[in-house]
């Protein structure tokens, strides 16, 4: 069945946190490392992305917990992996090789999951995860200098584009433009994803975008409304619109219902496992994530939900239950009005 | 579930959305950001004066554009660069940026640039099949990867569009191009159909103005979805210099060129006249020409020339800046105290003294009236603290004018009335010494004609309650920023219940909070307890508690809602798991002690700074928290371009860089610190023992006793220190003194803004002291990280090795092991640091804590803990039960 066709009988599951997974193995500079960058002159610790070469089989375990906990869709290990993000531990050279590699542990989590486990055989989907880089287009990092950017679009076109094209060879089904707290840098992530499918002369796999509302204002960091937003993306023809990151269930539901009223795609939601306590940890529970979600798609607000920061296999088992018989948004008409 | 449709309808943006329904009013796009169009623009950009280019944009904005042209085609300029450039400046402006941009340019790759800079979905003005039906695509490609509708102007390969055949025609074309091969929604393409100049006297071009019309009307007949725009000034090209008559003529071919279906057009937003208001004459000569009736041999055309000769031209100056000087007395005060400005009042003052029957009928007439309009600005969002604050100080000088003259008046006249403005009393509890919130809740209410009398800090309860009977208080409020403050409320509520007072009490400050209102201080009192999140909060709160009617009203309210909160709170007290001490112990987090070597500090026992480098200090300030002192809460720098409060924001920020300038150039801060390092060992529960050049000293921390996920810990600051090597623990304590003499200056001088000011820069101030400290600690003095290099931006986050918790915060709730901390560093002798008997450090601006150092430290929240923690840590402490409870009430499950 393709993913559409899926789309319209049930609400699909998206996995959960990798961070937060992946901070439960306490891996130490010596794991991030491995073998092949012992003598790698910077820290690297951290560098999540990185174990996709250095630590494949606990990216892959991860991947299967959340496979095993109900996930129709699951995320690569590649939120920073473009050649932006990755400067940060000099590591440009690598962008190409990680996205490839994540989309391939991925690939292999899936299948092999498939042929252990005895349900829903032949389903589940690899989404490249293209996160927002660490620079922005839109806002100045010198506050005395509004009109400096620290980043090109040009080079954020560059970077996505080989970030894409290593996803795409790796073999992933879909592309997620995610966590987009400005909105320009997504439309370079978009306009590199329809330059990459244009050069090879291919079909666009479906893209999903999911945007980030930073706090109650109701806006992205760079300023936008939800709505604004939405009119700034819909040029990708996404399969799916969204929001994910800085609000927990609990305060993303007026943006979501909005969303659902306004977006003519599929509708996607993954918070945070509620919001940071004082020691910023998220500490909120699989059964109250789920609950909030539930009443989301009672109210036939989302196609598509799952969590971000904070959240583990428990908090997707929890909600993929919840709204395991709960009907999916019907997408809208759009209408000819002059019809 | 009701069917969601969704309409095909033009959706642009910026950083607001912009739908354009069939039902909406013409769209007008602001045209002077337009270097062909405007002299004064285009000089600015050449000048390289991009702010004052801004405020052209700006100002099209106010006058009503709903969306922004920007055009940069000048053979002197760099246009990609100056497109660039603009768009960049312009992201920042958030009132401007709010509505789409239009990039507008002959030269595609000008537009590519512009593309680039926006977040928003733009248009672009425009593509064409000018060169070539190849171009045309490949251009309309490019757009629509970005994301941009598109104004298509009618050309084809032999040029303009110049019948009305041509104008449809070629627009049809490029429909199917455009929906057929590059994919674009009907609803993303304009079409411009060329507005032409008329009455130039050549009788070839009289129809234009019908053409455009006609084609408009046919295009949106065939191709409803689309939209129809023109740049309208063209028209009028040969009236040039007589705006009078062009305004006149484009407000008529706008009448009938939207009748037809045209949706939007380039204008200059706030100089059209309505069509209503032409005169009838000069209306009538207008049609004429614009629909070409009567115009044999340019009869029309003749008539109209003939007419505009006989206009003068109508003055349209703009006001200039000191445009209120002129108004009555009354507007100016309004006017400076909306604008915060100072420089006229005590002359307008003295005015508006002579002018009234009484000085005080000034005060309760005019200024009232003034700060009524700031009360309610603020009330509707409409200004913001900074701003009223600044009010409050115009409010203060004049009332400081006129107090002599009150005065004399009363020595002639013992009977006359004092104002009977609603009193309020304000105090910060006794142990606290802590007041910028409250002085700002009381500018606030001063503001909104409240009788504020401000007890200070530190102030006992009974000189609380003894005032508020003396001056016959309406209402009392209280603030307190540390944990014990709050008991002190509680009891200050318990004495008024005594004492059978009658007017409400407010609670505020930053250790309060709904919950801890509702279940410990309401019940001490009938007669209203209130929680204010904020000042914003507290002028309705009080008025509501003012008026007869409402009072009943909100005080049930309330008690509803404090009862649900007790409820919830005792329902959670039953549900929290707790473990038993002795199993959290079990489950400490354990480290790879084996691998940890401890460093020894350069620095043996302590060391002193008595007067550490402003400059130094101040790079490491961290300018969140500023801003939300002053209620604009938002992520520093974007705070500075948020949308609504922005602009308010960077005033603020650039008076408190030019106010820390002077206090660091003429050194009103002293910052004294005091660091030491100790040997120290953890007894592998929650001991840590120092050793000392004399004795031993035991610090007692607590442990987290919530029941956790398998593999998760309990923690404890203990678990931190080695049980079985020689490994160490520091402490600091740091102050910024000096503050205290300029805040009673400025409060002296009704300058609330800048006592404030002080106040909150003193704050930041020593916290980034402390983070410099911190930083020095790590490379030099204890010098477990010499190697660090970290900016300012991930110090604020911290990414560095190693922790400093403050005892009396989460990590360490309990108060009390500041003694041992003061002792260890002798920090009142060394830096002058004083503690209240709450434990609360004098002078404010003061920040200790311990160092740890290992890298896997951390901060976190103790949570609940049992009886059994309690019990156990008060035998430790050597304290009774009783006392133990006081200090970490808020922490106890029980």
């Amino acid at each position: 069945m393709n993913i559409k066709e899926l789309l319209d009988r049930r609400i699909l599951i998206i996995d959960g946190a990798m961070g937060t997974m992946i901070q439960r193995y306490k891996l130490s500079e010596a794991d991030y490392r491995g073998e092949r960058f012992k003598d790698w002159p910077s820290d690297i610790k951290g560098n999540n992305d990185l174990l996709c070469l250095t630590q494949p089989q606990i990216i892959k375990a991860i991947h299967k917990e959340y496979l095993e906990a109900g996930a129709d869709i699951i995320e690569t290990n590649t939120f920073n992996a473009q050649r932006i993000s990755l400067a940060d531990y000099n590591m440009q050279s690598l962008a190409y090789e990680i996205n490839f590699e994540a989309a391939k542990i991925a690939k292999e989590a899936l299948e092999e999951w498939r042929a252990e486990s005895t349900a829903r055989v032949g389903l589940g989907w690899v989404a490249g995860a293209i996160g927002p880089m660490n620079k922005t287009l839109s806002l100045s990092p010198d506050v005395n200098n509004p009109g400096y950017r620290a980043l090109t679009f040009d080079e954020a076109v560059e970077a996505y584009y080989e970030q894409v094209k290593g996803l795409v060879e790796g073999g992933v089904a879909l592309l997620l433009v995610e966590t987009i707290f400005d909105t320009l840098n997504a439309k370079a992530a978009i306009f590199a994803i329809k330059k990459y499918f244009r050069d090879e002369k291919k079909e666009s796999l479906p893209i999903m975008i999911s945007g980030t509302i930073t706090d109650a204002s109701g806006r992205t960091l760079s300023g936008q409304t939800l709505e604004a937003f939405y009119n700034s993306v819909a040029h990708a023809k996404p399969l799916s619109i969204g929001l994910n990151c800085a609000l927990g269930a609990k305060e993303m539901r007026p943006h979501i219902e909005e969303l659902s009223q306004i977006a003519s795609c599929y509708v996607s939601a993954y918070p945070n496992a509620g919001l940071p306590n004082a020691m910023g940890e998220y500490d909120e529970h699989p059964e109250d994530t789920a609950c909030f979600i539930e009443d989301w798609a009672k109210e036939g607000f989302v196609n598509i939900v799952g969590g971000c920061c904070g959240t583990t296999p428990d908090h997707i088992k929890a909600i993929a239950q919840h709204v395991k018989k709960l009907h999916p948004r019907t997408l809208p008409v759009i209408e000819n009005i002059y019809a | 579930m009701s069917e969601n449709i969704i309409k095909p309808f033009m959706r642009l943006s910026g950083l607001e959305p912009l739908t354009i329904r069939p039902e909406s009013n013409f769209i007008n796009i602001g045209e002077r950001t337009n270097v062909t169009g405007s002299k004064k623009f285009a000089r600015l950009i050449r000048e390289n004066k991009y702010e004052e280019a801004l405020s052209v944009a700006r100002q099209q904005v106010e006058n009503g554009a709903q969306v922004l042209d920007v055009n940069m085609d000048d053979a002197l300029l760099d246009g990609v660069e100056a497109m660039t450039t603009f768009l960049n400046l312009l992201q920042s402006e958030p009132d401007i940026a709010r509505i789409p941009v239009m990039i507008d340019s002959s030269k595609f790759e000008i537009i590519e640039a512009g593309l680039k800079c926006v977040q928003g979905k733009c248009i672009v003005n425009s593509i064409s099949l000018k060169e070539g039906e190849e171009k045309f695509i490949q251009h309309a490609e490019t757009c629509r990867m970005y994301g941009a509708s598109v104004v298509v102007m009618a050309f084809d390969e032999h040029g303009q569009a110049d019948t009305l055949e041509k104008r449809v025609s070629f627009s049809e074309r490029a429909y199917k191009i455009l929906t057929e091969k590059v994919g674009y929604d009907a609803q993303d393409i304009i079409f411009d159909p060329n507005v032409f100049a008329i009455a130039t006297g050549l009788e070839e071009h009289n129809n234009y103005g019908v053409d455009f019309i006609e084609a408009t009307r046919r295009i949106k007949q065939k191709m409803p979805l689309t939209k129809i725009s023109g740049g309208v000034s063209n028209l009028s090209f040969s009236f040039r210099g007589n705006e009078h008559v062009r305004e006149a003529m484009h407000s008529v071919f706008l009448y009938y060129a939207i009748k037809a279906g045209m949706d939007m057009g380039i204008v200059n937003a706030g100089q059209l006249v309505v069509y209503d208001e032409i005169e009838p004459e000069l209306k009538k000569l207008c049609e004429d020409v614009i629909l070409n009736h009567n115009n044999d041999n340019n009869e029309a055309t003749e008539k109209l020339i003939v007419f505009a000769e006989t206009v003068k031209q109508k003055g349209k100056e703009e006001k200039k800046d000191d445009a209120w000087r002129n108004t009555p007395v009354e507007e100016r005060l309004k006017h400076s105290l909306v604008n915060g400005i100072t420089d006229y009042i005590d002359v307008d003052t003295e005015e508006a003294r002579q002018k009234y029957p009484k000085p005080l009928t000034v005060i309760e007439g005019p200024l009232m009236d003034g700060m009524n309009v700031v009360g309610d600005l603020f009330g509707s969002g409409k200004m913001f603290l900074p701003q009223v604050v600044k009010s409050a100080r115009v409010m203060k000088k004049s009332v400081a004018y006129l107090t002599p003259f009150i005065e004399e008046e009363k020595k002639n006249n013992p009977n006359a009335s004092v104002s009977g403005a609603p009193k309020i009393l304000m105090a910060t509890v006794k142990g606290d010494v802590h007041d910028i919130g409250k002085n700002i809740v009381g500018v606030v209410l001063g503001c909104n004609g409240y009788d504020v009398i401000d007890l200070g800090v530190m102030v006992p309860a009974d000189k609380i309650l003894d005032t508020a009977e003396k001056e016959k208080a309406d209402v009392i409020g209280l603030s307190g920023l540390i944990t014990p403050s709050l008991d002190e409320m509680v009891h200050v509520a318990h004495e008024m219940k005594r004492r059978n007072m009658q007017q409400p009490l407010l609670i505020g400050g930053a250790t309060t909070s709904r919950t801890h209102t509702a279940v410990k201080i309401a019940p001490q009192y009938d007669n209203g307890v209130v929680h204010v999140l904020d000042a914003s909060r507290s002028v309705t709160v009080v008025s509501n508690l003012l008026n007869k009617k409402q009072k009943p009203e909100l005080l049930n309210q309330v008690q509803k809602e404090y009862q649900v909160l007790r409820d919830q709170f005792l329902n959670k007290q039953g549900q929290k798991n707790l473990i038993a001490y002795k199993d959290a112990v079990a489950v400490k987090e354990v480290f790879d002690w084996g691998k940890y070597i401890p460093t020894r500090p350069a620095i043996n026992d302590i060391k002193v700074f008595d007067d550490f480098d402003l400059i130094t200090i101040a790079e490491y300030i961290d300018w969140g928290p500023f801003f939300i002192g002053w209620e604009m809460p938002g992520k520093f720098p974007s705070v500075l371009s948020d949308k609504t409060f922005g602009k308010e924001a960077t005033k603020l920020y650039n008076d408190a860089q030019s106010l820390l300038k002077k206090i660091i150039d003429e050194h009103w801060f002293t910052a004294k610190g005091a660091i030491g390092f100790w040997p120290a060992q953890s007894n592998n529960r929650d001991t840590v023992t120092l050793q000392t050049k004399n004795t031993e000293v035991n610090l007692e921390f607590l442990r987290q006793q919530s029941k956790k996920a398998q593999g998760q810990f309990n923690f404890s600051l203990a678990d931190f220190v080695s049980s079985n090597q020689n490994d160490f623990l520091g402490a600091f304590a740091v102050v910024v003194d000096g503050a205290k003499q300029h805040i009673e200056k400025f409060a002296k001088e009704n300058d609330d803004y800048n006592k404030i000011m002080v106040q909150i820069l003193a704050d930041r101030m020593v916290e980034a002291f402390a983070e410099c400290l911190h930083q020095k600690v790590r490379k030099e003095y204890w010098g477990y990280d010499k190697n660090e290099t970290l900016s300012a931006d991930e110090l604020i986050h911290e990414k560095y090795n190693g922790i400093r918790p403050a005892p009396g915060y989460p990590a360490c709730p309990d108060h009390t092991e500041k003694i041992k901390l003061f002792d260890l560093l002798n920090a009142t002798e060394n830096i002058g640091i004083e503690l209240t008997e709450s434990l609360a450090m004098n002078p404010p601006a003061s920040v200790c804590g311990w160092y740890f150092a290992h890298p896997q430290s951390h901060y976190f929240g103790l949570g609940k803990i049992a009886k059994d923690q309690l019990e156990d840590y008060a035998k430790r402490k050597n304290m009774s039960i009783e006392e133990a409870e006081k200090w970490l009430r808020p922490n106890l499950d029980f």
